[in-house]
């Protein structure tokens, strides 16, 4: 009763990344609050396969659902499965990731639970809460932290009344560690059945394709990214050519791609990928929150940008103030001159 | 076999927080509303086009939308009438307001019920003022039907089963679900058709009762058109109307409380300011390969 869960997605047999992230974050909280952490993970043929992705990030008791139908994720079972073992298991915290699974499976758990969720959480931290008109207080809430209203400001949520308090949390925005304490590692298989109603699988998955991402946008050191000012489609091509250069990837802001300059998968920022590059280079980016907010750990920024005003030089290390088509071509050109 | 459907648009006015200027933010720190325009949701727009070639491709079929907000918020039933929609309903009353998704998704939900024997619920995959995702999730466990998040076609719909194709992670899915059903739209689904010019004519002086300014020129237009035109008089439902609970309505049926909102001030760097010069570049790239850190 009462312990932090954390929902585990599965591609086939293979853990995410973010729901490792996540049982890190959710093994601090659990510390913190003086319980323990629980896992839930639902699949076909994963037993044997996915508790050692899952065990060692310090993980006490995991929940493993295996059986037919329960891949690919389809909304209901495990709907089922959360809002039965939640039933029974009382938990105060659940965290899942800000997935296209987790963003489908969250609000429905939520709903049918009547409890609170926050989507896209930046920081998740325990604290106190005083509610001003019922004049009651809180011990050990869980701080939903989350940029608002297209990321202009930041908003700490909280569900005084309603358990679980439940969050989502995007890829890369915690980072993964094995945990270095002491915890029970025990692993449950469930009787699927008992949880899951013969009605609930009637989405039937036709074809599910799954490419390997093309790019390694989250875990490169160095990210060379543009904005609206890149001017289009091809004005990216520089980009990927200087990253090509500098061995980097390319990255790009929510206005480029919105415009179409750049594939979705490639958005940096609140509602994209979050990076902590060695060397960040922003190229015609004008530096909206929402985009900062995922890259201001990058050890060292470089600006170029028209504007010697544009919001993002405030956080820059380096801010060339020239013309994209002036100075990324110039990048190239010296880099290649000098290296080696 | 084709049957005629009867499809509900979910859709929301939100401020334009995409493009979002200086003047977006008082110097207080709070959103500047006057700054930012009041625009359809982006991805309720690709919802309401599926909607639309829905009822080209089965006949008979009719196609309404539902919006919850201010009297202002009646702008978007007006939008969609402007595209091919048949009819809209705007839920509007004091007890909705602060609602977060769940409350939201509660008086939707009531409205749907009201509305009835709906075939699809589809609306967009979220809203730029929140980025949340939920409410489509959430009005689908409420009505207890099932659900398809980010979808980016319906191919086709036949014999009470829909079969769509849906963006997920790092690929792409196709799935089959019975209707009823609740659908979201994902931004990478075709955009929404212009508006129709006849359409504008026809339905530009409808309005919600309470969007009615006796004293403006188009209330006043109104008031004397909808005397022969009925369908000038958009639907306007409150908590009542809907038979809704108020204690699930609002702020009050909302279980998430903001406990603080912030500006967001980020950490000013010393930066160094160079020119675009080859000088100042190639000083730039020898300083970072000679610290090692790149290169």
């Amino acid at each position: 009763m009462n312990n932090v869960f954390v929902y585990i997605e599965t591609e086939g047999t293979q853990v995410a990344e973010v729901s490792q992230e996540l049982l890190t974050k959710g093994r601090k909280l659990a510390d913190q609050l003086g319980v323990e952490l629980h896992a839930v993970v639902a699949g076909t043929g994963i037993k044997g396969k996915v508790e050692d992705q899952i065990l060692p990030y310090g993980v006490d008791k995991l929940f493993a659902f295996d059986g037919e139908g329960l891949f690919p994720y389809t909304s209901a079972p495990h709907t089922d499965i959360l809002v039965n073992l939640f039933k029974e298991e009382q938990p105060q915290i659940c965290l899942m990731g800000a997935t296209v699974i987790g963003r489908d499976l969250g609000p429905r758990v939520s709903s049918s639970l009547t409890s609170g969720l926050t989507a896209d959480c930046t920081q998740l931290e325990i604290g106190d809460f005083d509610d001003i008109k019922t004049k009651k207080h809180y011990d050990n809430l869980l701080y939903q932290i989350r940029p608002a209203f297209g990321g202009n400001i930041v908003a700490t949520i909280v569900n005084p009344e309603h358990r679980p308090q439940m969050a989502t949390v995007r890829s890369g925005v915690m980072q993964k560690a094995v945990y270095e304490g002491k915890a029970k590692n025990e692993v449950v298989y469930p009787e699927v059945s008992k949880y899951v109603s013969p009605e609930a699988y009637v989405v039937k998955v036709l074809d599910h394709h799954v490419e390997a991402a093309k790019h390694n946008l989250k875990g490169s050191p160095i990210v060379v990214a543009g904005g609206y000012g890149m001017g289009s489609k091809e004005g990216f091509d520089m980009l990927f050519e200087l990253a090509k250069v500098l061995h980097g990837e390319v990255g790009a802001s929510r206005a480029a791609v919105d415009a179409g300059f750049c594939d979705t998968d490639r958005q940096i920022g609140q509602t994209g990928v979050t990076v902590h590059p060695k060397v960040y280079i922003a190229c015609g980016i004008s530096g909206q929150i929402q985009h900062i907010a995922g890259m201001q750990d990058s050890k060292i920024i470089i600006s170029v940008n028209s504007d010697p005003d544009a919001p993002i030089n405030k956080i820059a290390d380096y801010v060339i103030v020239g013309t994209v088509e002036e100075v990324v071509p110039k990048l190239i050109k010296y880099y290649k001159q000098n290296s080696k | 076999m084709t049957k005629a459907l009867k499809i509900v648009v979910l859709a929301k006015q939100v401020p334009d927080t995409r493009n979002v200027g200086k003047d977006a933010m008082t110097p207080e720190g709070t959103v500047n509303r006057a700054a930012l325009p009041a625009i359809f949701n982006p991805e309720d727009l690709n919802a309401l086009e599926q909607a639309l070639r829905l009822k080209e491709q089965n006949p008979g079929s009719t196609v309404g939308v539902l919006t919850m907000g201010p009297p202002r918020a009646g702008e978007i039933i007006r939008q969609g009438l402007f595209r091919g929609s048949d009819t809209g309903w705007l839920l509007t009353d004091r007890l909705f307001a602060g609602a977060d998704t769940l409350a939201t998704s509660y008086a939707l939900a009531t409205a749907i019920k009201k509305i009835g024997d709906v075939d699809i619920v589809i609306g967009g995959r979220q809203a730029i003022d929140g980025d949340t995702a939920q409410v489509g999730p959430q009005v689908a466990q409420k009505l207890g039907l099932n659900q398809v998040t980010y979808a980016e076609e319906i191919l086709k719909i036949e014999n009470d089963i829909a079969t769509i194709r849906r963006h997920i992670d790092g690929g792409v899915e196709t799935v089959e679900v019975p209707l009823p059903c609740v659908i979201t739209v994902n931004g990478s689904a075709a955009p929404c058709r212009p508006c129709n010019a006849k359409l504008v004519m026809k339905y530009k002086y409808a309005m919600c009762p309470l969007e009615v300014d006796a004293n403006s020129e188009c209330g006043k237009r109104n008031a004397e058109l909808s005397k022969t035109r009925p369908y000038l008089t958009l639907n306007q439902w409150s908590v009542a109307d809907v038979d809704g609970d108020p204690n699930q309505c609002g702020l009050s049926g909302s279980p998430t409380k903001v406990k603080t909102v912030q500006n967001i001030v980020f950490q000013a760097k010393e930066s160094k300011t160079l020119s675009a010069s080859d000088a100042d570049v190639e000083g730039l790239v020898k300083e970072l390969l000679d610290e090692k850190i790149i290169g």
